[in-house]
């Protein structure tokens, strides 16, 4: 059988990438041990046909993306991506760290900015943020939650430690692949599976659900929670029916709903019906045509004063973008520590602002070996990675950041770390980056184990993102107890009916050994006449 | 119509829908199984296959894990409890009523048996194979629904049908016994097809009791206990609509009914705690009710069964 890790040290050498599952002299981290097994005793044509199985039942089940305007599977690797508990638990404090922070934050800018006053952020970083929305400001939000939902990206740099590469907390897309992953993976690697104390992240729609209702508006006792999607043609679509579908609540576009006495309603069959809280996967640009861009057909016209009002929640909250400015993000380190009076757990990745004259500078003249990002990007949108540009790219570049140098950061090129994937017929390292996702209910923020996983499928590539041919993992958070689970405390007891039933044929016909009593009848009924005659009639 | 052929039709209903029932439950189960440690594999296998009448009952019976689960579940031709030991007994049945099965049903039913073999027996093969036979068992009931008169013979295979569905929905119920199968609610909403169905019945009231209630008592979700139970009662008015003044004098209806509105009347505040003695009287109508409906229709035996005159 060939050893389909055969070429893995090899293709390991060409990058200084940190690679989860060997370490750098080649031998294999503990936690990937049974994982690396299993995949060991399979052969090539196993993994093959398993890897085709799942990409089949993605294609069945609906979960696609849209590829150059064909509906492809969701590219799922067959090799999990593991973190142990350990490290885990310091990253979702450390997620979880940040979203409080980052709520404060929002809380603060579209209040009293108090954060400006105290000298910490200048007031024009603010007031320059494309997403900072005027429209929604000097009024709260039920609960004090802003951040409902977020997922927060994090990378590995190559001394294997983690690093927040930015915050998503507008519409952060991507869990329900993590609950696809998870079904996908349990049947298409099972092996892995058997024993393995795995955090289950199926509790995701429920908590997100109990969530959304906690933090609806105050004195409705039973709130109605709809989710509100842009429509089919989203490339998010396929997400929005998911979790409205597991949390059991209307999936409306914006004509499904209107606003009447700054009150939310939608149209049933059975007449208008309130709504209280409206997960918004929307961007704000679109939500509310009498706020933003009034050619909008997608939003609902008057929705943000019926927020304003009070009398609906708006998840996430109107005006998120701000925090999700990359220019701000250079700023979150010291965010948490005026909020929260914490050092940050996760470290930011070193980011040159080029606001600033110096680091403008410098940045000018190393251009070739730095990664350039707009700051309100998201998805990879505008971004320049210096190494793998040309000249002219960087000479547009340059001209555009000299026009608007509030408009762009500069960072150091990243060698993200990487996990063993599927590429044609071995395993190759591939880099590998993480999107945890958190909920607020506004007394707690709980992160779902594990996150997204996307992998750049293309050996060396460091772009990650579907459109743009990047697949995913599935991320398992591994509880190392789980290998003594033999003396776990939890045991499967025996079962049996509560009483003795009587027994009773289930079966039939009579070529069944089970069905005895019936085909011995039938049959006793076909010899009886025989009998009858020998023994010539019964005695009376 | 022939009793003969009409017992044939009534075990067809049942045996598709038993194989559509193990499908599922298998499904799901091997799904969490196969993420417990080894021993405790072997003591949920042998839970699951006591739930589904299939163990051998013997002290001493061995189940060897996983493996022989899926074997005697999904695989064994000569178990009638298996998916494939069914799929081949509604065959073999159909085969015995094919003048009066719509042609359609009969191919359905064939091609399925034809396919039986030809499955990896493994965990991943065993998925597929759930798949496949739940998707074959739509096939074969759609197929029956769209091609076949309401008569008679459609009334005993929707009586069988249904009886067998009251039963494997208990099953499931049985299953969800979080002690003996490490199986969420959740899950045991999955097997039955009715995690959706239930989440948009009861907006945020989640939890096992809930669901509970939804597969044993809604009224609206075809394969909840009561609903089955209601489609029985159809059937067998449907095959014997005389109106009686004074109480019901067929038998399998009054047990039927009697089980139905026990269920649908009573009032409980721990219905969880009343579960395995609910699932009981269930099953111990469905197993009556399966025999009433045997003696008053198909039972040839006692006909003519001539012992003479008593002494």
């Amino acid at each position: 059988m060939a050893d389909l890790f055969a070429g893995y040290a090899q293709a390991m050498e060409q990058s200084t990438a940190f690679d989860e599952m060997f370490t750098r002299h080649g031998t294999l981290r503990e936690d990937y041990r049974r994982v690396h097994d299993v995949l060991q005793s399979l052969t090539l044509a196993d993994v093959t046909a398993r890897a085709e199985t799942m990409s089949r039942t993605f294609l069945d089940r609906g979960v696609t993306f849209d590829f150059a305007g064909e509906e492809r599977a969701w590219p799922l690797d067959v090799v999990p991506r593991i973190i142990p508990a350990g490290e885990w638990d310091r990253l979702s404090a450390g997620v979880a760290q940040r979203v409080k922070a980052l709520e404060c934050f929002l809380n603060d800018v579209y209040d009293r900015m108090e954060i400006v006053r105290d000298g910490v952020l200048p007031r024009s970083l603010i007031t320059t943020s494309a997403h900072f929305h005027r429209e929604v400001y000097g009024f709260g939000t039920p609960g004090g939650v802003r951040v409902h939902i977020s997922g927060i990206d994090l990378v590995r740099d190559d001394t294997g430690e983690f690093r927040v590469l930015e915050d998503n907390v507008r519409v952060p897309s991507g869990v329900s692949y993590v609950l696809e992953n998870r079904r996908a993976i349990a049947k298409g690697l099972p092996e892995a599976f058997a024993g393995a104390g795995i955090r289950p992240v199926e509790e995701y729609p429920r908590r997100l659900l109990s969530a959304l209702r906690k933090t609806a508006p105050e004195g409705v006792d039973d709130p109605t929670v709809v989710v509100l999607t842009p429509g089919v043609y989203n490339s998010a679509y396929f997400e929005h029916t998911l979790l409205a579908g597991m949390m059991g609540v209307e999936l409306v576009e914006g004509r499904d709903l209107l606003c009447r006495g700054d009150r939310v309603y939608m149209r049933t069959t059975e007449g208008q019906q309130r709504v209280d809280v409206i997960y918004k996967r929307l961007d704000d640009d679109f939500l509310d045509p009498l706020q933003f861009r009034a050619d909008s057909m997608l939003g609902v016209p008057g929705l943000v004063n019926a927020a304003r009002a009070g009398h609906v929640t708006i998840a996430n909250a109107v005006g998120n973008g701000v925090a999700d400015d990359k220019l701000i993000y250079t700023y979150v380190p010291e965010i948490i520590r005026y909020y929260l009076g914490e050092e940050p757990i996760i470290p930011n990745v070193d980011t040159y602002r080029l606001e600033e004259p110096e680091a403008r500078e410098e940045v000018m003249d190393r251009l070739e070996e730095l990664v350039v990002k707009p700051v309100d990007g998201s998805g990879g949108k505008g971004l320049v990675i210096g190494p793998a540009a040309t000249r002219e790219e960087l000479e547009a570049l340059r001209q555009k950041i000299l026009t608007d140098p509030r408009g762009w950061i500069a960072q150091p090129v990243l060698q993200l770390s990487t996990v063993p994937t599927l590429a044609e017929d071995t395993f190759g390292p591939r880099h590998v980056d993480l999107r945890p996702f958190a909920i607020n209910d506004g007394e707690d923020v709980w992160v779902l184990p594990g996150g997204l996983t996307r992998v750049a499928l293309t050996e060396g590539s460091l772009v990650v993102n579907s459109s743009q041919g990047g697949g995913s993992k599935d991320t398992w958070v591994m509880d190392p107890e789980a290998d003594s689970a033999e003396e776990s405390a939890s045991r499967a007891v025996p079962w049996r009916w509560g009483r003795r039933r009587r027994t009773v044929p289930r079966v039939w016909p009579s070529t069944y050994e089970t069905s005895r009593r019936l085909t011995e009848e039938y049959d006793e009924q076909q010899q009886q006449r025989n009998q009858q005659e020998d023994q010539g009639g019964h005695p009376c | 119509m022939l009793s003969r052929i009409a017992e044939s039709l009534f075990w067809i209903g049942r045996y598709v829908e038993r194989a559509d029932g193990t499908a599922r439950i298998l499904d799901v189960h091997l799904e969490r199984l196969n993420q417990l440690p080894v021993h405790e594999q072997r003591t949920v296998s042998a839970n699951l296959l006591a739930v589904m009448g299939a163990s051998t009952g013997e002290e001493d019976d061995d189940v060897a894990g996983l493996k022989d689960l899926l074997t005697r579940l999904a695989f064994d031709l000569s178990q009638p409890n298996s998916i494939a030991g069914a799929l081949s007994a509604a065959r073999e049945n159909a085969r015995r009523a094919r003048e009066t099965v719509s042609a359609p049903v009969w191919e359905s039913l064939n091609a399925t048996w034809n396919g039986l073999t030809g499955h990896r027996q493994d965990v991943v093969g065993t998925y597929r194979f759930c798949t496949w036979v739940i998707e074959r068992t739509a096939t074969v009931q759609g197929l029956a629904d769209s091609t076949m008169s309401r008569d008679d013979s459609w009334q005993f295979l929707s009586l069988g049908r249904s009886l067998e569905r009251a039963d494997m929905t208990a099953r499931m119920l049985a299953t969800g016994d979080e002690d003996a199968f490490k199986l969420s609610w959740a899950n045991m909403l999955r097997c039955a097809g009715a995690y959706e169905s239930f989440l948009r019945s009861r907006r945020a009231a989640f939890g096992d009791s809930f669901a509970v209630e939804f597969l044993l008592l809604d009224r609206l979700f075809p394969r909840s206990v009561v609903s089955s139970l209601r489609q029985v009662e159809a059937a067998l008015i449907a095959l014997d609509p005389e109106y009686s003044r004074t109480g019901k004098m067929d038998a399998a209806r009054r047990l039927v009914g009697q089980a139905r509105t026990f269920l649908e009347f009573h009032h409980t505040d721990d219905l969880m705690g009343e579960l395995p003695e609910h699932l009981e009287r269930v099953q111990a109508a469905c197993s009556g009710a399966s025999d009433a409906i045997t003696a008053k229709y198909f039972y040839r035996a006692s006909d003519h069964a001539w012992t003479g005159e008593k002494v």
